[in-house]
């Protein structure tokens, strides 16, 4: 047991959620899904979360294209750094990134993209900082992986890549082969 | 992401980090200010007092502005409706505003070195709106932002600043920070209005606008500040407007197209040409347009570094 517990202080434990091919399948599953309910996306609008959430929303946007043959998706970036509820708690301050929202959401069904819903507060201030930008029909949530039972906030996602079970100290870290050089999602202690 | 100081006192006090850290946030809340809702709630929590013991108008709007587009709340105090005609202390003044519970101060003040001063005596952080003559740091910064924002990176670039440089705190903080962007800065003007030995700061004097005009890539045009000069340092306005005035046949006669700014507000005719400040050269309304997103930068930047209750 103490040798176990020396090993993981040394090594990190890591747990694959998804591997590259199990991600594939999920991507295309998740981008059917949206079709299945938008159709051709005539008026729904895609938004990324910024910073991670826009590298899920970039592959999803490139598969719905494929899919529909419409290139036309309306496709945003949201930055919810100024929207944050901590930012009183002495946190350091994390550099904002860019938000490009270059339509209105006005009337339009926005689809709310990010890659880890956990406790749901960065849905909140998302939610708080789309308000700014117009008055939107719907807002819908898809996320990749739902961190199942760790909510802090009345938030559910609508589309799910997967859910899984974890403890609060553990994160969940999705590489993406534009970033890291390889696709996959893991768990680590 | 923090800057490396507590209070914005001066841009002498700055890193070149915490100038890139400002210009980098200004970027987004420009973006901010040009969507439909120009507000975001990050400060809600944050209460600013606007202490000026000086007439402002534009900077006073400004940061009013920037403090309730960051959804701050805001107190405005102003030295003609307070106390201070009744013989109160800065001390007791400022905190006297702190005891109701404000975290943040931008103060102006007539005496160089006050919000140092107060630093020193109280907890919350200070922004400096100008200090006598020493340093108006937000109009550095947003000058030097402006500029950028034409011409790219400031590092090699020639600067001259033209005017009134001794009773000029925008010329000190422009010098400080042009130069840590690596910027050559040069000062020019008459003689009377140059300060002495204002070599050693690393500036080049020269005497003739003209001249100053030829090396130069960027010019920001000072106001002469009558309300400062106890003597006369010129015969007359007509006169300096003949000799250093910055006029557009000067700016035809260079063989080069250079950028002019002007804090404000303008004398029209005496350091400026109507022709001039109006024209394409002139980024004059950029500059007051820029000035609210440094200004909520700065302010956005600061209250990261209150300290918490426990």
């Amino acid at each position: 047991m103490a040798l176990s517990f020396i090993f993981d202080q040394i090594f990190q434990t890591l747990k694959t959620l998804l591997d590259q091919a199990q991600l594939q399948i999920t991507l295309h599953r998740l981008a059917h899904q949206l079709v299945e309910t938008h159709l051709d996306f005539s008026d729904t609008v895609i938004i990324g979360m910024q910073p991670r959430g826009v590298l899920f929303a970039d592959r999803i946007v490139a598969l719905l294209q494929q899919i529909t043959g419409n290139t036309k998706i309306q496709y945003g970036r949201l930055d919810i750094t100024f929207y944050r509820d901590d930012l009183d708690k002495g946190g350091a301050l994390q550099a904002p990134a860019q938000t490009d929202i270059s339509f209105s959401v006005d009337d339009k069904r926005v689809i709310l993209v990010d890659d880890v819903l956990h406790t749901g507060r960065t849905i909140r201030a998302a939610m708080d900082a789309l308000l700014d930008f117009g008055r939107p029909k719907e807002v819908e949530l898809m996320t990749l992986i739902d961190r199942r039972f760790s909510r802090e906030l009345p938030i559910q996602p609508d589309y799910v890549g997967q859910s899984v079970d974890t403890l609060f100290e553990q994160k969940v870290k999705v590489y993406w082969k534009e970033k890291e050089g390889n696709d996959e999602v893991v768990l680590v202690d | 992401m923090s800057l490396s100081v507590k209070h914005l006192l001066g841009i002498k006090e700055l890193q070149k980090q915490d100038i890139e850290t400002i210009f980098k946030t200004a970027d987004n809340f420009k973006q901010v200010l040009q969507r439909p809702i120009k507000k975001v709630p990050a400060l809600r929590d944050t209460t600013v007092a606007n202490i000026f013991f000086e007439n402002s108008t534009r900077t006073r709007t400004s940061f009013e502005l920037a403090e309730k587009r960051l959804g701050a709340d805001v107190v405005n105090f102003s030295a003609s409706a307070s106390s201070v005609s009744k013989g109160e202390t800065l001390i007791d003044t400022v905190n006297n505003i702190l005891a109701m519970k404000v975290d943040m101060v931008v103060m102006r003040h007539s005496a160089s070195g006050a919000p140092w001063f107060l630093a020193q005596h109280i907890d919350a952080s200070i922004i400096n709106a100008g200090d006598g003559v020493n340093e108006h740091p937000t109009q550095g910064l947003l000058d030097a932002f402006s500029m950028r924002e034409k011409q790219g990176d400031l590092s090699g670039k020639t600067v001259a600043i033209i005017g009134d440089i001794m009773h000029s705190r925008v010329a000190m903080s422009n010098i400080y920070c042009l130069q840590k962007l690596g910027a050559k800065v040069i000062v020019s003007g008459p003689p009377t209005l140059i300060p002495k030995h204002i070599e050693s700061m690393g500036v080049t004097v020269e005497y003739s606008v003209k001249k100053a005009l030829q090396q130069c890539d960027i010019a920001n045009v000072l106001r002469i500040q009558l309300e400062r000069q106890h003597k006369p340092l010129f015969s007359s306005l007509r006169e300096y407007a003949l000799f250093y005035g910055v006029n557009k046949n000067m700016l035809d006669s260079l063989n080069k197209e250079i950028l002019i700014l002007h804090p404000g507000p303008i004398n029209r005719g005496v350091e400026i040409d109507s022709d001039v400040a109006d024209g394409h050269h002139s980024i004059i309304l950029d500059q007051v347009e820029n000035g609210v997103a440094i200004r909520m930068a700065v302010v956005y930047l600061l209250s990261g570094n209150r300290e918490m209750p426990e």
